[in-house]
């Protein structure tokens, strides 16, 4: 009896674990650009070390992006911006904590691009906001494609932009988000 | 029996359920695996220099810096001559970043009318958690380019070209003690290939100090000074000479650093304000000067090349 027990436990959390449906990437890319008409070079990075991870079963999603891992192509543009704008020493990662709310107009048996919306909680320089995105994912066989762009206002994430210069850099920098994730 | 059987295999595939989701994805985000990234400690210093000093900044992989620096007059000469700001020497100076460790700068100084060049290695870097400083190399070398003087014609008297060359060696060790506070010390040894007689030795040996205190995000205190350990009475074409002490302000504005600074020391050259700087402190032989560069990026990082690279 023990054993039949014991044996029914195994498989009601082997299969509970099967169902478990999650995708996960470690080099996924984010882009922002902060450009206006009167900056005098692109104030524009890429960061190539975005980790994301998503249950496709309950719709949960969970960015972690590295701050420091943003490259520049003005190094002394790169160490400002860690400096004095985002403070990475202080606040190391930024982090996006959300679902997906239509997470029944997506089939990841079947391949296809699906118009998806996210909404979640975003962390920038230790400031959290309230944020809903609409995006794209393309399955392909056991990998999902994530795709979004979405606008952040800096002064929402307290990031200050001295007078000297506050009209070269965007008030609003444009985000675009790449991450391909593989089924785990 | 059967029912108590029912319930436990439900209850446990209710918990395996629970357990799934609350091995939540933080978890599956850590990558236990990875080896730990070394937390490198950055900005140390606001510029590659602290004043006329090199700082262990280096530039980035690819970049290049244009220096403009300007030494005004003394400010003791008063009025009529504003206060020194009539006269100025200039150094123009070009600083190239090969490697993130290693960068390479030539320069021309109206004072003396001299050509340097100088490399800088950096071999130690700070660590959060770890090593506890940053250490570079920096080495430099100078040669005057004025005309040679006129010798009495005996033929033993000739001029040679390395009489006009100086040497200066540096270990810069420096740590950030805070977001704010930064400090380094640089023992020092500067070689003159001629010197005035043969009274003075031709090496200085020096230890400076500097160091920088941030006021905000964009403005900071800096400060350095050389103590020469020997060859302190050593004359320069008669003159005495006297330890380099210089006091600045730093401005961050976007692209470039602006350094702002009084200094006792009208040589911009490594050799000229540690080892010849003329005027003194004490009486008023100060002036006004700055140093502004501006950087280029000359080699894009990869990220930055291949058919992507359109949109940048």
């Amino acid at each position: 009896m023990k054993k039949i027990i014991l044996t029914s436990m195994v498989l009601a959390m082997a299969t509970s674990g099967v169902f478990a449906q999650k995708y996960l990437t470690r080099t996924g890319k984010v882009t922002f650009d902060a450009t206006t008409p009167t900056s005098p070079e692109k104030i524009a990075a890429i960061n190539n070390e975005v980790s994301t991870v998503f249950d496709a079963k309950v719709g949960n999603i969970l960015f972690q992006v590295p701050v420091k891992s943003f490259k520049f192509k003005n190094a002394l543009m790169q160490e400002h911006f860690n400096e004095n704008y985002m403070e990475s020493d202080k606040f190391p990662k930024a982090d996006f904590k959300g679902n997906i709310t239509n997470l029944s107009d997506v089939n990841f048996s079947k391949d296809g691009t699906y118009k998806t919306t996210v909404s979640g909680s975003l962390t920038i320089h230790g400031v959290t906001n309230s944020v809903t995105v609409s995006g794209t994912a393309t399955v392909t066989g056991n990998t999902v494609m994530l795709k979004a762009t979405f606008p952040a206002k800096l002064a929402e994430y307290k990031i200050s932009v001295p007078g000297l210069v506050a009209d070269k850099v965007a008030k609003e920098a444009s985000v675009i988000m790449e991450c391909s994730l593989t089924q785990k | 029996m059967r029912k108590n059987l029912l319930l436990t295999v439900l209850l446990t595939g209710m918990m395996g359920t629970a357990m799934a989701q609350k091995d939540n994805l933080e978890d599956m985000l850590e990558d236990k695996d990875a080896p730990k990234k070394k937390d490198f400690v950055t900005a140390t210093f606001k510029a590659t220099r602290i004043i006329s000093s090199s700082s262990v900044e280096n530039l980035g992989q690819g970049t290049l810096d244009f220096r403009i620096s300007h030494r005004f007059g003394l400010l003791n000469q008063g009025y009529e001559n504003t206060y020194g700001l009539d006269g100025a020497t200039t150094h123009l100076a070009l600083d190239y970043g090969i490697k993130p460790w290693l960068m390479v700068g030539i320069a021309h100084s109206g004072f003396l009318k001299e050509d340097d060049g100088f490399a800088k290695v950096k071999i130690l870097r700070q660590v959060k958690h770890g090593m506890p400083i940053t250490l570079s190399y920096m080495g430099s070398v100078s040669v005057q380019t004025t005309p040679a003087p006129t010798l009495p014609s005996v033929d033993s008297n000739k001029w040679f070209l390395s009489n006009r060359f100086y040497y200066c060696n540096q270990i810069l060790i420096a740590r950030k003690f805070s977001d704010a506070i930064s400090i380094q010390i640089m023992p020092t040894m500067v070689h003159y290939n001629l010197v005035d007689s043969s009274k003075f030795s031709n090496n200085t040996f020096a230890i400076g100090i500097g160091g920088r205190v941030k006021l905000n995000k964009r403005i900071a205190i800096t400060g350095e000074y050389y103590y020469r350990l020997t060859n302190a009475d050593m004359t320069v074409a008669g003159e005495k000479t006297y330890n380099a002490l210089s006091l600045g302000v730093d401005i961050e504005t976007g692209g470039h650093v602006f350094q702002l600074m009084l200094t006792n020391s009208q040589g911009m050259t490594d050799r000229t304000y540690i080892a010849q700087t003329a005027t003194n402190w004490a009486d008023g032989g100060i002036r006004l000067g700055f140093n502004i560069s501006r950087i280029f990026a000359i080699v894009k990082p990869k990220e930055f090349r291949g058919k992507e690279a359109d949109k940048w």
